[in-house]
């Protein structure tokens, strides 16, 4: 009975110790000296093997009993105090959470190659590639086989920029220039790629014209379709279906109308549907009409002059510009900008490089 | 080109209003530029008349006035002198605009009497700068009747674009055939009767020059009387903006733009001798027309009397045989002068003139004759005098051509099905001769060639509208790839650079050649060879051998206006050769400054950019764009622009796939840059096709057993670099080693001049089973080793 009296005073000696632990290494002492190996109930455990057999029975599964509740009240102080410890910690580690985050640089995509890629984009879906073809080029590519004849005044209408002869060519190929328009891939693609053909071609174009709504070098988008069943109700559907793709207008008003250029025949431009209201231009169904793009049904000159059948192939080419139909979709009112550099402006222009045109999404 | 709508009404009957007939246009490829109708912008002005005007009871200047509109009888104050009782006034009523004062008009009280409108004076409604009192019209002017009306201003005025092949509707009339053959009215007959003369020209024409002019006519005409022309030409003239002369000028004016034919009337009493028509000699002068002098050059066509040159044929006449109000005998000029020529003429000489602009586009050939009958008919008419037999020199030129008509192949290539009868019916009332399955175009079309032009001529007539729209997409879309090679890595290089903070810019091809030189310029196998001959400006002369000097100037440009620290690049061609392997696709960078702004959490944000960032730049592009940046050899042999110790190239053997560095400091003082800026260069051509094929990626092998890091710091002589010593250290154990990176390099305080101690990680990847301490020790001992053996350095202990 007496052991029974000393677990009884051995239990509340030792929670009074564990309880009055108040931090985590007088916490650490107490299990020690309650647990440890000269702890007090290890050593009540050491003497029960003097002990005759029903008696340490009895203090044996007492003292594994106190044991446990004494780790189990060790275990509870210790999460106490952690956890008054933590709140202690957190209690100092207030941030200002209104200052401003490390900086970081935000890029841009210049709305030119954003539009591009729009435009990769739709014709794209309907089965058109990309061909590409070189800035500098000679007077054959660029006019003499797209049905410009040496001396005629549309040449000069383009404001050419010319470069020295190149000494290696001879004639026409010796005659180098900037291209006026994209139209030169055209005679390339014909003359190296063969039919049927359904290119798309996007670059620089430049001519000698700077002012409000010109500027030196532009961007155009051209495509050409050649096949033996090409007619011009095919160039309708195409250029309406991007324009409305374009413009994210399913019920875009679009006409044609016959105009002239010397590799097309016949030749229209087309307009889409506008308002214009209090100096504003909405595109869209309206009371008016803006010109966007020139086309036409490929020369038969043309068409021969690049080696093939006028009599068997056919089809229909476009050229637009690139800067414009941006200018028109996002509201960009000057085209002069588009090649200052400004980082006010790419930044308000530009696009987010990762949110690319994609047909399916907004 | 402007003209009024009764001077079309002139050449074509019809019913049609305004509206259908310039909606019309614009479907037959004369697109309308504007419509300026009087009629509608004066629709509120109409006569009125005064019933009664009496003394404004508060104010001794003002009437109060009773007007009859004709509809209602309104009170209106007005402040003219001449408003009185049983007058006849031009009224205004409130709302309507007043041209002359630029205001609208309201509805208010004068000194407490009320006003409804206004009766106008001759300045507010833009006729005259009359304004001491309101209009006063004879008595017995209907009441109610148009402003417009009776000012014989209720003629709109079409102003229509003409496409460069379309010479014949350079004239009124051309326009009115053209609406004609669209079913739109009918063209009216022109009637000419051939000059009946009984006496010969005293001037006579010959043509040295037949290339430059084939056809001559003209006439002589004695006694004329030159004076003011008869007020319907003055107001068909002025309305469309010409300014009335006299009327033997104004008679040429309205052949001009009536018919398209310019004409020339020389006053023949100041000809000295004959008309001789031949080529410029360089150097001759003419003092024109329209008060300005020109020299000419070499090969213009003129035409000159005895003593010079009269006239630059086609293009302008001269002041000292032109007309006057005293002219009295006239010798008129109408020729065909060469289109190209004329052209070229008139581009040299800058003239930009009505007969230029006719005669450049090709003037019909066959209607150089008949236009001297119509004109000697007019001249005698509102001028009088007695004509000369025709002189006629050279002969017309030949536009007899036969086209195939293939009405099927309207359909082919029109895509719609239009009936031969009514092809037929479209080609003849465009005045198209057909038979059978030929078709011989009229003499005013010289831009008719060939099938095309037909079908052209049918569909636009027809209506572009009724043809109908057909897709193009294709059904196997779905596997189909637009991109070619290179402009997916144009793409994926500009992706990669904008999301790693840097804007994308776009500028010129070509740059000031003084600039260009500092960046490999361009030339050097062929002077001159990228140089423009004409270019737009001197500081765009060259196309550009780099783009760094524009992204140079960018950055300048904007830290000048306060935005400094740019990061631009561009993804463009540069130029080496005229030759069409000569241009090469580069993405280039530059980052200019610092890394970004000063920030409270140190200094890193805000770090000088140096040579690193554009070689993270530069790998980063590379490796979107397809190349294997982490198998390419770092060369120091960077082009002259770069800083020579702190720039590198990229490449493959000797395929050079990118160049970094600082930009040269020499060449940021030339460029008026402020340093510091750090750029590269990818060359997009130059990467190598990939050689995997399809998507499908290789399978990942990871390993389940955990790699082991260790650490080794050595001594190494200063000039050996990183990449010497990682390869060393990499070669040690192949087949483990997956990673070695440098994490410090120290010199200063503990180590010796000359070296440098250089600490890296070396990163081993178990393959069968984990790594015993004693294996990766003597892995260890075998890095240290070759380390050693290649660059000379010691372990640091």
């Amino acid at each position: 009975m007496t052991d029974m009296i000393d677990m009884n005073d051995l239990k509340t000696e030792l929670i009074q110790m564990v309880e009055a632990a108040n931090d985590l290494s007088a916490l650490e002492a107490a299990r020690v000296a309650a647990l440890g190996k000269k702890g007090k109930i290890t050593e009540q455990m050491k003497g029960l093997g003097k002990m005759d057999p029903d008696a340490r029975k009895e203090a044996g599964a007492a003292l594994n009993l106190l044991k446990d509740e004494i780790a189990a009240l060790i275990d509870k102080q210790e999460r106490a105090l952690k956890k008054q410890a933590l709140d202690e910690r957190l209690d100092t580690e207030k941030a200002d959470v209104t200052l401003s985050p490390r900086p970081e640089a935000k890029g841009s995509i210049h709305p030119i190659s954003q539009t591009m890629d729009e435009l990769v984009s739709i014709f794209g879906s309907m089965g058109f590639k990309l061909a590409e073809g070189p800035d500098i080029e000679d007077d054959w590519h660029n006019f003499t086989a797209l049905n410009f004849p040496p001396g005629h005044p549309a040449r000069e209408m383009h404001d050419t920029f010319y470069l020295p002869d190149d000494p290696d060519e001879q004639g026409e190929a010796a005659k180098k220039l900037l291209r006026t328009h994209t139209s030169t891939v055209q005679i390339r693609a014909m003359q190296e790629q063969g039919v049927p053909i359904k290119i798309v071609v996007m670059g620089r174009t430049y001519r000698s014209d700077y002012d409000i709504t010109h500027t030196p070098m532009f961007h155009q988008c051209e495509g050409l379709v050649i096949d033996k069943d090409i007619h011009m109700g095919h160039l309708k559907g195409c250029l309406m279906d991007f324009a409305r793709a374009y413009f994210e207008m399913d019920d875009l008003p679009v006409q044609f109308r016959p105009s002239f250029f010397p590799f097309t025949e016949p030749s229209a431009e087309m307009d889409i549907g506008c308002s214009r209201k209090d100096g504003g231009l909405k595109i869209g169904a309206g009371d008016d009409w803006l010109e966007i793009l020139g086309c036409g049904m490929v020369h038969p000159n043309v068409i021969k002059n690049c080696g093939l059948d006028p009599d068997e192939y056919q089809g229909f080419a476009w050229g637009l510009g690139v800067e414009r139909i941006a200018m028109l979709k996002y509201g960009i009112p000057d085209l002069r900008t588009f090649f200052e550099s400004d980082v006010r402006w790419l930044e308000h222009y530009g696009f987010d490089p990762l949110d690319r045109p994609n047909r399916a999404t907004k | 080109m402007k003209f009024t709508l009764s001077w079309l009404k002139e050449h074509l009957e019809t019913d049609a209003s305004l509206n259908e007939i310039t909606d019309k246009l614009t479907a037959i490829g004369l697109e309308l530029e504007g419509v300026d109708n009087p009629a509608e912008k004066f629709a509120p002005f109409k006569v009125a008349y005064v019933e009664k005007a009496e003394q404004h009871p508060d104010a001794d200047r003002l009437k109060v006035c009773i007007v009859d509109t004709g509809k209602e009888k309104v009170q209106v104050v007005c402040g003219a002198p001449n408003a009185r009782t049983g007058m006849k006034g031009v009224f205004a009523p409130e709302g309507s605009y007043i041209p002359g004062t630029d205001m609208v008009l309201k509805k208010g009280k004068i000194r407490g009497q009320e006003s409804n409108g206004m009766l106008v004076s001759e300045r507010e409604m833009g006729l005259s700068d009359d304004h001491e009192g309101i209009i006063d019209l004879p008595e017995d002017t209907k009441t109610g009747t148009p402003f417009t009306e009776i000012f014989g201003m209720d003629d709109p005025v079409i102003d229509i674009a003409i496409t460069p092949n379309r010479a014949d509707c350079t004239g009124v009339r051309g326009v009115a055939r053209d609406l004609a053959a669209t079913g739109l009215g009918t063209l009216k007959t022109q009637k000419i009767t051939p000059v009946k003369s009984n006496f010969k020209s005293p001037v006579d024409v010959d043509i040295q020059f037949l290339k430059g002019c084939p056809h001559f006519c003209g006439a002589y005409i004695k006694g004329v009387k030159n004076g003011p022309s008869p007020d319907w030409l003055q107001r068909q003239l002025k309305a469309i903006g010409l300014r009335p002369i006299s009327a033997l000028v104004d008679i040429t004016n309205f052949f001009t733009i009536g018919l398209g034919r310019p004409l020339h009337v020389f006053d023949a009493d100041k000809l000295n001798g004959n008309i001789h028509v031949r080529e410029s000699k360089k150097g001759e002068t003419i003092e024109a027309l329209n008060d300005k002098s020109y020299t000419l050059e070499d090969g213009m066509t003129v035409v000159c009397d005895d003593t010079g040159v009269q006239a630059v044929g086609g293009i302008v006449g001269a002041v000292p045989t032109g007309c006057t109000e005293d002219t009295v005998n006239v010798f008129l000029e109408c020729a065909y002068f060469d289109p190209y020529l004329s052209a070229k003429t008139g581009r040299t000489l800058q003239i930009e003139s009505d007969a230029r602009y006719r005669n450049e586009r090709g003037l019909d050939p066959a209607f150089t004759r008949p236009a001297v009958d119509l004109a000697v008919a007019m001249i005698q008419e509102l001028c009088g005098g007695e004509a000369s037999e025709i002189v006629e020199a050279g002969k017309a030129v030949d536009t007899d051509r036969t086209i195939t008509f293939d009405p099927a192949y309207t359909k082919r290539l029109g895509g719609i099905d239009i009936a031969e009868k009514e092809q037929i019916k479209i080609l003849e009332s465009l005045g198209f001769t057909v038979t059978k399955n030929k078709v011989m175009p009229p003499s005013w079309r010289g831009d008719i060639e060939g099938r095309a032009d037909l079908v052209e001529e049918i569909t636009r007539i027809y209506g572009y509208d009724n043809i109908e729209a057909v897709s193009v997409r294709s059904s196997d879309a779905t596997g189909h790839v637009a991109e070619t090679t290179l402009s997916a890595r144009m793409r994926k290089a500009r992706n990669v650079l904008a999301a790693r903070g840097m804007k994308e810019t776009v500028t010129w091809s070509f740059m000031p050649k003084d600039k260009a030189a500092h960046f490999g310029s361009n030339d050097n196998k062929n002077e001159g060879a990228l140089t423009l001959t004409n270019p737009i400006s001197s500081d765009l002369d060259q196309m550009r051998p780099s783009i760094l000097p524009n992204l140079l100037d960018a950055a300048q440009r904007n830290a000048d206006r306060g935005f400094a620290d740019s990061a631009l690049f561009e993804v463009g061609p540069v130029f080496e050769t005229v030759k069409t392997d000569g241009q090469k696709m580069v993405a280039a960078g530059l980052r200019h400054g610092a890394t970004g702004p000063r920030h409270w959490s140190g200094a890193e944000t805000h770090r000088t950019i140096d040579l690193y960032d554009a070689k993270a730049d530069a790998i980063a592009a590379l490796e979107a764009a397809g190349a294997p940046a982490g198998n390419l050899q770092i060369t120091r042999d960077a082009p002259g622009h770069y800083h020579p110790g702190r720039s590198a190239s990229m490449r493959l053997g000797k395929n050079v796939l990118a160049t970094f560095g600082e930009i040269h400091p020499a060449v940021l003082e030339e460029m008026d840059i402020d340093g510091p800026a750090s750029g590269f260069e990818i060359y997009l051509d130059n990467i190598p096709e990939a050689k995997k094929k399809g998507p499908a990626r290789m399978l990942l092998q990871a390993s389940a057993l955990q790699p082991v890091t260790r650490d080794f710091a050595f001594l190494v002589d200063e000039n050996v670099e990183a990449d010497a010593l990682t390869r060393a250290a990499k070669s040690a154990e192949k087949s483990l080693i997956t990673d070695v990176s440098v994490f410090d390099i120290y010199q200063g305080k503990g180590v010796e001049d000359g070296k440098k101690s250089v600490a890296i990680a070396v990163t081993l990847q178990p393959v069968e089973q984990t790594l015993t301490d004693s294996e990766i020790e003597g892995i260890g001992k075998k890095i240290v080793d070759a380390v050693a053996a290649k660059t000379g350095a010691i372990l640091r202990g």
